[in-house]
Parts: C-alpha cells; structure tokens; sequence
C-alpha cells in the first residue's frame, strides 16, 4: 500500500514538473518578449519594410513565410519518399535486405544535424551554385531539412503500419486482393493515424530545426521568389542573432521564438482536431 | 452497521489524504534542502577568487588561453570566460555580472563610464575564392558590390560571372566595423548569404567561387596558410596581413580590449597587466592577433 502511495506521489511529481516545464517555458518567452510587446504595437511585426533590429524595424513575416516553405517543401519530398520506404520494408523487401535497409533509415535519423548542415554547406550548397547562384537557398534547406525528417517519417509509417493485425491482411489475401490492393485498400487506412502522427512529428522537427538550415539557406530576410532565392527560418533567426543582441533587438528575437513556439502549438493542436474527427 | 462502516470509510479516508499531504511535504522538505545547499555552495565558491569574463567571440579564445596561463601562475583562481559578442561584455560590466568585458572594438562616446585596456590589434579581412583573379578592389568597389551596384565580376576586373554577397548576421562586431569603414547603414546592403562566425563564412567563400565575404584577418591568414582555397584582397593599396595591422598601416582594422567598470582592482588589475605583458605575446600570436606594446 505504501510503496503504491509512494509511487503515486512521485508519479504525480513527475507528471506536474513535465507540465509545469512547458507552462514555464511559454512564461519565460513572454516575459522575455514582453518590453518588445508592449513597446510594439502587434502589427510592426507584419507590417515594418523587413527585419533590422537595429534600425528598429521589426517584420517577421518574411522568416515566417521561409519557415513555412522550408517545412512544407521538406514534407513534399519527405513524406512520399518515407511512406514508399516504410511500405517497401513491411511488405515488399525479403527479411534480410529489409532489416539493413530498416537499420540504414534508423542509422540516418541518429545523424546530428550539423553534420547534415555540413555536408549541405560543402556539398549540396556548391552543387546548385554551379547550376543557379548564390547555392545557399530554399531549396538546399528544402534538400537538408527533407533528409532529415525522412527517417522519422519512415520509422514511425513502418510502426503503424507493422502494427496493422495479421488478420486483416490475411483476410485481404483470402479475398483475392493483389498486394498493392493490399496495402492501399486495407494496410494504409488501417495505419492512418500513425502514419498522420509521424507527419505531424516530422513537420514539428522542420519548423525548429536550427543549425542545418542555418548553415545552408543563406538567412537573408525576405521573401523568396524561386527555390533558388535565400530565405531565413525563424529558428535560424534565433540562433544567428541572440548570441549578440542585447535590449530591443533581445526582446525582439523573443518574440520570433514565442511566434515559433505558437506555429507548433498550432500545429499540435491541428493534430488534435484530426484525430476527434477521425473518431467523431 | 453501515453508518459505522461509512465512518471507518471516512476515517481511513482521512488518514490516507494525510499520507499524501505528508508524503508530498517530505519531497518539498527535500527539494527546498537541495536548493539552500546549492545556494550555500554558491557564496564559498566565489570567495575562492574567481573571475568573470564576457563578450566578444573574436577575444574568447585568446582570453581563454591567457586565463589558462594566469591560473597556473596563481594557484587559486578560476577564470571564467564565456562569449556573447562584445555588446554583451559592455552590458554585463555595466549590469556587474562580468568583472571584465572582451570588446572587440574602440569603445564609443557613450560608453565613455568604462574603461578599455587594450591586449591585441585585429584586422578584417574582404576574401574571396583563390580562383577569382580579382586581387584587390577599391572602397568604393566594395560598397557598390555590398549594395547591389556592381552584381557581376566584370565591373570589378573579374570573369563575368553572379557576385555572392557574404554578410554577417546583425549584432557582430565584424559587421559594425564593415559598415563604418564603408559608411553605409546594414538595410542598405544587398546579401545574398547571412553567415554567423568566421568559419562559416570562409567555408561559405570556400564553396563558391563567385562569392565575397570579409571576415577576421588572423582567421582568414591561418585558413589561406593551410591551403584553403581563399584569397585576402589588399585595401587601398595595402596588403591584408597580420604585419600590415602590426605596423597599423591596414585600414580595416580594431583593438581588441577588456573593459572594466571603474578602474581595476586586486585581481582584475593583475589579470589586465598580465594579458598586456609580453609573457603572452605568444598567445597572442599563435591565434594570428597583433600584440600590443604595454607602456
């Protein structure tokens, strides 16, 4: 009895520290960002000619456009790619070829992400140079953000859809159904909300991925016109700038990270509602 | 019957909410001892002389070295050195959490409340690809490059090939020195890439032949030394060398200082001396600055 009350308690503890981690956290940010809130009015942020902390202007709408793209062109490459993976190994590939390749996708996602930033800024970046200047762009931060959500989108689509019961499939055989038939008309829906997880996962991973996309997208603050244009992620604005901004421009980079803070939760909270109407 | 049994209910009911309560008060009991532990280690920890440095990432690692050097002449001493760009060394001397700010530039009139010492002269240095055969360029050049002006080689003696505009991101020293010797406002300039410390940016230059970028003169010397594909361009007819900001002739240049709040004191004074004494002239060097004569 004792050593279950005991357990509670800590249990309890843990929980409510987890909780209160985030709550302090959204606090920390709005008391960080709060001189320049309060100074600023909201729409500076919108409406300011671009980001020059120094010279009081202020917009962060070209950083939230280019953390979008970034995102949503990594999602585009990514999710297919993953997806096809995730179904080669479970239905497709022998045993054998299917637990390396499964073991190389696993390998992929324990890579740091500066490593990938380097190989981005040596290799991928020269590479478009020579066929579209300046090389540092949206698309190398497309290239290096897809590689690397690839293997989370993989691993958690290979989870759900392993998870799918046998006997389904097996009534999908008994039917007659071709294993493409299989996997698209039984095996996909059945794994849809994992598969939906690890998407919504791997975007949340995207948006606040910071030193790769630092190294390759060339941060310079605008709105990019073509995948060859440079563009700066809000996360990468963070990390460039806050090492040495000091007052206004401080409070400033604060209010970039509470704006990335709520593009997660936001995201979250699309996840949440897609999973009610899924079971409504 | 029931009533006793609903009372028995409720008394063991009682008792467990008072289990809980206790057993959540020792945690407390245990969390708050922690914390006035760690609080109590906190004041013995800095009566054992300890120094605070802040700033500049261009000093850090010299003044790391030199730190290094000082507490094994002083048994005793702990020196402390963290970066943050040398508007946080001015802002933490001033705030006093830093007994000594790293400043990577002569100080500005209003900051005329501290005190500067200088230890070491820097350069920057504009590079670019080893492969582009434009070997120097005039001020006005840059400047028309840096804001758009001139955006293909040619116009600069080169191949006709994209200029890639390398700038630093904002807040740097480097950046706040360029644009002064350029005179120009950062919404002005025209980049095509925002890099962070100089490693990125040589890498940066390294990767693309067209581009140009300016960094710390030492770093860039070292990195040229090694074989890394870049070149320092000369400015104004000066070449860009360690010696040249040496002799003071090299027009991009900057002192390297640490600040203090007031006049220095005890150990802070010892340490300042001894960073501008000629037992780290070494030091100075092996990290490709140029060493101050201290009167």
């Amino acid at each position: 009895m004792l050593t279950d009350k005991l357990l509670m308690g800590i249990l309890r503890a843990g929980a409510l520290m987890a909780a209160l981690v985030m709550l302090l956290i959204l606090i920390f940010l709005m008391h960080e960002s709060w001189p320049a809130l309060s100074t600023l009015s909201i729409g500076r942020f919108m409406t300011d000619a671009s980001w020059h902390p120094l010279e009081g202007a202020y917009n962060l709408m070209p950083m939230l456009s280019g953390t979008l793209l970034a995102s949503a062109g990594a999602l585009l490459l990514a999710v297919p790619l993953g997806l096809a993976s995730a179904i080669f190994i479970v239905f497709y590939a022998p045993p054998y070829p299917a637990a390396i390749y499964k073991r190389l996708i696993e390998l992929l996602s324990g890579i740091p992400s500066v490593v990938f930033g380097f190989w981005g800024l040596t290799t991928l970046v020269p590479l478009i140079n020579q066929w579209h200047p300046p090389g540092a762009s949206l698309l190398a931060g497309i290239g290096v953000l897809a590689l690397m959500i690839l293997p989370t989108v993989t691993l958690t689509a290979y989870t759900a859809l392993a998870a799918v019961p046998d006997e389904l499939l097996r009534n999908a055989a008994a039917l007659g159904l071709s294993r493409w038939g299989m996997v698209q008309g039984v095996a996909m829906p059945a794994a849809r909300t994992g598969i939906a997880a690890g998407i919504i996962l791997a975007a949340a991973r995207a948006l606040g991925e910071t030193m790769a996309v630092l190294m390759v997208a060339g941060n310079v603050v605008q709105y990019p016109e073509t995948l060859f244009d440079p563009v700066r992620t809000l996360a990468a604005n963070i990390a460039l700038e806050t090492a040495y901004a000091m007052g206004d421009h401080r409070a400033v980079l604060f209010v970039s990270g509470l704006l990335l803070m709520l593009l997660v939760m936001a995201l979250s909270g699309v996840a949440g509602l897609l999973e009610k109407r899924r079971h409504a | 019957m029931s009533l006793i049994n609903n009372r028995l209910v409720v008394k063991t009911g009682m008792s467990k909410n008072f289990r809980y309560v206790l057993i959540h008060l020792f945690f407390l009991a245990i969390v708050v001892a922690c914390v006035a532990q760690a609080q109590a280690q906190m004041p013995t920890k800095t009566a054992s002389q300890r120094l605070v440095l802040t700033g500049s990432s261009t000093i850090a690692p010299l003044a790391g070295e030199i730190a290094r050097r000082f507490e094994s002449l002083h048994p005793g001493v702990r020196i402390d050195v963290q970066t943050g760009g040398s508007s946080r060394g001015i802002h933490d001397v001033r705030k006093g959490i830093a007994a000594i700010g790293m400043v990577s530039r002569a100080l500005k009139p209003d900051e005329a409340d501290l005190q500067a010492f200088t230890i070491a002269q820097d350069g920057i240095s504009i590079i670019v690809h080893a492969g582009n055969p434009v070997i120097t360029l005039s001020r006005k050049q840059i400047a028309d490059i840096y804001t758009g002006r001139i955006t293909h080689w040619n116009a600069a003696g080169g191949t006709d090939a994209r200029i890639t505009v390398v700038n630093k991101a904002e807040g740097r020293s480097t950046l706040e020195l360029f644009l002064d010797y350029l005179q120009l406002k950062n919404s002005e300039i025209k980049p095509h890439v925002i890099i962070g410390d100089n490693a990125q940016g040589i890498k940066t230059v390294i990767g693309n032949p067209h581009a140009i970028g300016y960094v710390s003169i030492g770093a860039a010397e070292y990195e040229a030394r090694r074989g890394a594909p870049v070149r320092l361009l000369s400015l104004g007819g000066v070449e860009a060398s360690v010696e040249n900001v040496r002799q003071g002739i090299f027009p991009l240049s900057r002192p390297l200082n640490l600040v203090t709040s007031s006049e220095p004191q005890g150990l802070v004074r010892r340490f300042i001396e001894f960073a501008r004494s000629p037992q780290v002239h070494d030091l100075v060097r092996a990290q490709y600055f140029v060493p101050v004569n201290a009167d």
